[in-house]
Formats: C-alpha cells, structure tokens, sequence
C-alpha cells in the first residue's frame, strides 16, 4: 500500500506541475493533460509493483538462508497475492472513500446532468479494480520470476486499457463491461499462473477424503519444492 | 477557556516522557546470573553472553570434547536461531502494535468527524500564547515558531524534572503526580467528551446517570491502570486515555502550531533517546541499573504477566524472575500518562534450565511496549489529518499507512540494533511528508479523476 500511495504522489506531482505549468482556461487541455497524468501514474504504478518485487525477492532470500530448512515461510505466490490485493485495497480505497463520504449526505444524484447511477457504477469500478489488481499482482510476480516479459507487458497494457476505458464513462456498457470481461480473463489467466487448474477446483469442490493424496504428500515431501 | 489552560497543566506531562523503544532482545531484566555483569555491559555484550551461557547448556558435555570448530558452528548455528527467534518476533511485535496504534487511530478520527466540538476554536492552552489570528503569513509563521520553542521547552523542564526524581528515587511524587494525571483524564476530560457526543446526538442523560456512568468508568479505569486488572481491559484504558489526550491536544494547538511542534517533538525525541547524556537515555539506563521496568503502567504493554497467575506452572526455574516480577507488580509503577519509552522486555529464561514449558511461559511473555505518548503524537497527526477543511479522507488514510510503515520500520531498526529507540521520528517523518503532500498534490488530482469517473 505504501508502494502504491508513493507512486500515486509522484504522478499527482507530475500532473500538478503539467497543470500549473500550462494554460488553466483552455479545457480542452486541462483534459489532456489529466489523461497524461492517469497514464503516468498506470505506468508509475507499474514501475513501483516491479520494484516491491525487486525488495520482496531480497527479503525471501534473507529469510531462505534464516531458516532451518532452507525455504522461508512464505512462499512468493502467497507474498504476489498479498501484494496485488494491498494494490487493489488501496487503489480501490482512495478511489472511492471519498464518494461513500458524500453519499451519506443531503442531495441528489446527477442534478446537473450528468448520470444518476454514478454511486452503483463507481461501486462496480471499483469491486473491479480491486480485483484486477490482485489477479495483476500474481501474474506479474510469476512473469518476473520467470523472466517472461511478454507477460509483463500484457499486464501494464491491460492496466492501461482498463484505465483508458473508465474514459468511457458515463457511457457505461462501454466501458462497464469490457472491464469486466478484463477481469474475468485476468481471473482465469493468474488462477491457471498460480497453478490451478479444472481438476484443481473439483477436487476442492468435491470435498472428499483421499487417501493416497497423503501418501502422494509425504514423497512431495522428499523433493525439494520449485515454485 | 481559562479553565482548560489550567487543566492541561498536568496533562502535558504524558508527552515529556521517553518515546523510546527497546529491543525485544536486550534484557533490562537480566536473567539473575547475568546480574551483575549485564548492567554494566551493551547489548552487544549482553547478547555474546547469552549465548556463551546458553552454550554451557546441556550440550556442555559434548562441547568439552569437540574441536574449536565444532563450537564455532554450533555458535553460530545459535545466533543463526537467535536471528531467527528476532524476526519471527519482530514480526509478531509489528502486528501486536499495529492493532493498537490503529484503533487509537480510528477512536480520534471518527470522533473528529462526527463531534464538531473538537474542530472548533475554541482558545488556545497556556503552553501556545501567541495567537495565529495574525494578517501575515510572515508573522503567523513566526508565532507558530515562538509557541513550538515555548512548547518544547516546558516539555524538556518536565523530562528533566522527571528524570532528577526518579534519579533520587522520590518514587511517592512522582506516582502521586501521575495519579493526579490520570484521575484528571479519567473523570474531568471523558464527562466533557461525554457531553459533546450526547450533544452531537442529541440524546438526552440526566445528572445522576452520568455520574453513575463516569464514576464507574473512571474508578475501574484507574484501578486497571495502577494497580492490577484483565491485560485487554487495561490495554483498552491505556488506549482511551491515549485518544482522549490526543483531542485535546488536536482542539487546543492552532493549525501551523501543531504541524510545527509535531517536526520538532519527533527531532527532540531522536535527541532525547539517542545522546548520550539525553534524559531519556540516561532514565531508562538508570532504570536498568536498577533492575526495575520503567514506569510499566505508562506503557502500553502486549503482554503483561501477572505472576499470581503464572506462579503456579514453573516455580523452581522462575523463581529469581518471579520475584523480580512480584516486585513490580506490587510497587504500582503502573501512571498511564507518562512514559512514552518503548521498552521491550525479554525475560530471558535461567540458560541452564531449558525446559519446554519454561519456553512457552516465555514466548507468551515476550509482549512489545509501546510508551503511550508515541499513541498520542500518532493520533494527534491523524486526527489534525482528518480535522481538515476540506474534508478529504484520502489525506487521512495515507497518513494513517505513512504511520504504520513508520512504525514497522522503526520496530525493524530495534530487532537489528537492540537497544532503546524513538519511536517518533520516522513515523512522524512521513507522517508529515504524506500529510502535506496527498493534501496538496493528491487531492486535486483524485478529485478531477473523480468528477470525471476516470480510475487508475
């Protein structure tokens, strides 16, 4: 989270400079730049994700050579999920704090003009967000560690796709639903990264009792475990 | 508000004390064999000889007969433990602050910004006399100054006084004097907080209720904090109390005063714990040449023992601790307000009894201690955070994770460097940096993104 609010500091820096720096009456500019800004601070945001990888990998080494079998505690995947899901919080926490502050309130929604299902879809942009940047956080973790950049890149496009469609929005079945279907895909995309498959879940969602699953773990046990 | 300028009197002395925080590791209680030679040695010393003495262990015998390298190896194998032991506490230490500091936390915001009494200006304490109704920036900025260096010296006057007492051991005025303290916070400041909340909800109580409510709340309250009650009951007094002196503080310092006095209150803390001759580092020195905690009950401490109950399991092998122990339970070192010295105590057990159960007693043992004038400036800086103007919450937030990370950076420092540490600096630091930055940068920034729906 802390990643997260310096990157946004930046970028607000960035864009506050741009702003004062050029013409405040022309609209039209004052737009553009603000666009500027929202793709700064997906690629600063981006940057950061690379960089608390960078800082957790050293500290998985510290805590490797630490402990008595060689293996820290926690394993990256579970350091990826927490990382992409503290993104999502506070992403998501900073986004839409301040509405949920104003909609307790007097006052009517959209009196102006503009849409009156802004609470609802902030709301569903928001559930959004937080999701995507948790499933964005274990792929981008595993693309690192396996050095498949195509991956890295297909990550920060999608981020920048998702945030270019809220451009969208108060035209909202343009950009609702293609982040949606973005999530779901990113959903399937880091399950099947993080190692889960079809028979994954059924086996969980059968629920049963299997008894050479605990022969099966104790042999796993012999083998060194590669993430 | 001449009353409350003579009131706060008292209650500043909670934030003179030692913001300070020790090393889960370095024993202020030594374990009994280690006595004499502990006192006068660092941690560094004290560590080497933990582990030279939990080398006479058991494993005597074998280490007799085996070469030098053997020895070396097991050494190191132990402080390769020991390392270990630090972080995986150190860890645990993170988490059992975070709970705390947090719910101090969200008592001051959420009072802030539903109780319009404390974001009104309503006059000024005795301690901040010049006045930032001034026209120009130039001046404000100067008497925001002025009252910081007033502030701050009655602060160190109040340390320093501290520190002589306890030097001379006039151990019945200064518990007199916390007693004072906290019969004030305890009664006078939660009627008043009583009273605006009622207000604010326009629920009406009549006289006797109150008095019923606060008499009770108060007399258990300073049972709990003096003298012995449940860990979580205390842990939630200490907690109150913090959050009530935090409001005060937010209502009473005008706005540069209390940003300015915030800085400088972190800088002096840094001084205080860290020079040699600083009065904190010189209490807490004394306190374990004396072999007595510093002031527990000022501290909000994780995990508090209570040797009544504990007596039973293990008496043979904890006997020298236990009495230790007994000691200070009975000698009502608990005053809430004062002590902001951070004090982790390990009650490392006798080396050469380790026994399982010994070692549990001493995992549970092994709290974090946290001086309560550290929950206060935290507070006061998330609070004044929440209390501003434009009611933006992301300013909020972003000070709150600012001071968390501050926190867990500092209790890093403690498990590597193992002696006494501020516990202010670093959190207030970007505490700050965050405050002005996300009110200034951020804020118009989310606020354009949101008026055009637009995320990032």
């Amino acid at each position: 989270a802390f990643f997260w609010l310096v990157s946004l500091l930046l970028a607000s820096l960035v864009w506050f400079v741009s702003v004062h720096l050029s013409d405040q009456g022309n609209a039209r500019l004052q737009y553009g730049l603000l666009v500027f800004g929202a793709a700064v601070s997906v690629l600063l945001q981006e940057a950061f994700r690379f960089a608390y990888f960078k800082l957790l990998k050293k500290a998985d080494e510290g805590l490797a050579t630490l402990s008595e079998d060689g293996r820290s505690p926690i394993s990256l995947r579970q350091m990826a999920y927490v990382s992409g899901l503290s993104f999502g919080i506070i992403s998501g926490v900073f986004s839409v704090i301040n509405i949920l502050a104003d909609s307790i309130g007097p006052g009517v929604v959209g009196i102006h003009g503009d849409s009156p299902y802004y609470f609802i879809t902030s709301a569903f942009l928001t559930m959004a967000i937080v999701l995507l940047h948790t499933f964005w956080g274990v792929i981008f973790f595993d693309a690192c560690e396996r050095r498949r950049y195509w991956c890295l890149g297909l990550v920060v496009a999608s981020h920048l796709l998702t945030s270019g469609l809220t451009f969208l929005n108060p035209w909202y079945e343009a950009s609702l639903v293609p982040i949606y279907i973005i999530t779901v895909c990113m959903g399937v995309w880091a399950f099947v990264t993080a190692g889960g498959s079809c028979r994954n879940i059924l086996k969980c969602l059968s629920c049963k009792q299997e008894d050479d699953s605990r022969v099966m773990m104790y042999s796993a046990l012999q083998v060194p475990f590669e993430d | 508000m001449i009353t409350f300028m003579n009131n706060s009197d008292s209650e500043d002395e909670p934030c003179n004390e030692r913001t300070s925080l020790m090393s889960a590791e370095s024993p202020p209680v030594p374990s009994y064999q280690d006595g004499l030679q502990a006192s006068e040695a660092g941690e560094a010393q004290t560590h080497r000889k933990r582990q030279t003495g939990s080398s006479r262990s058991p494993n005597n015998v074998a280490d007799g007969d085996v070469s030098d390298l053997g020895v070396r190896v097991r050494e190191s194998a132990l402080e390769n433990e020991e390392e270990e032991l630090t972080l995986k506490y150190g860890a645990k230490h993170v988490i059992m602050l975070f709970v705390p500091v947090t719910l101090c936390m969200i008592v001051v915001v959420a009072t802030i910004k539903s109780v319009r009494f404390y974001t009104e200006k309503n006059g000024q304490l005795i301690y901040t006399p010049f006045s930032e109704d001034t026209p120009s920036v130039g001046q404000r900025l100067l008497n925001s100054v002025l009252n910081t260096i007033i502030m701050i010296s009655v602060i160190v006057v109040m340390t320093v006084f501290l520190v002589v007492l306890y030097k001379y051991r006039c151990y019945k005025f200064i518990h007199g004097w916390l007693i004072l303290s906290s019969l004030m916070l305890l009664f006078l400041f939660t009627y008043i907080y009583l009273g605006e909340v009622l207000k604010t909800y326009n629920v009406a109580m009549d006289y006797p209720t109150v008095i019923l409510v606060i008499w009770n709340f108060g007399a258990v309250g300073m049972i709990c904090i003096h003298w012995k009650g449940p860990l979580q009951l205390q842990q939630a007094y200490l907690i109150m109390i913090s959050a009530l002196m935090a409001l005060v503080f937010i209502k009473y310092l005008p706005e540069w005063s209390a940003w300015v006095i915030l800085g400088a209150i972190s800088i002096y803390d840094l001084m205080a714990v860290l020079c040699p001759k600083g009065p904190l580092r010189m209490l807490v020195e004394t306190a374990q040449e004396r072999n007595e905690p510093i002031f527990p009950a000022l501290i909000y401490s994780s995990a508090m023992i209570w040797t009544v109950g504990m007596a039973k399991q293990d008496t043979a092998a904890r006997g020298p601790s236990q009495q230790t122990w007994d000691a200070d339970a009975r000698e009502n070192h608990s005053s809430p307000s004062h002590s902001d010295s951070q004090i982790s105590e390990t009650r490392s057990p006798v080396p050469s009894h380790p026994i399982t159960s010994l070692e549990e007693l001493e995992e549970e043992e092994r709290g974090v201690k946290l001086g309560l004038g550290d929950f206060i400036f935290y507070s006061v800086l998330v609070g004044k955070a929440a209390a501003t103007p434009s009611g933006d919450w992301n300013t909020t937030l972003a000070c709150f994770v600012a001071i968390l990370i501050g926190l867990c950076l500092t209790l890093l420092l403690l498990a590597v460097f193992k002696k006494a540490l501020p516990a202010l600096p670093i959190s207030i630091t970007f505490g700050l940096i965050f405050y002005f930055s996300t009110d200034n940068l951020v804020r118009p920034f989310m606020d354009t993104l949101a008026s055009h729906q637009l995320y990032i």
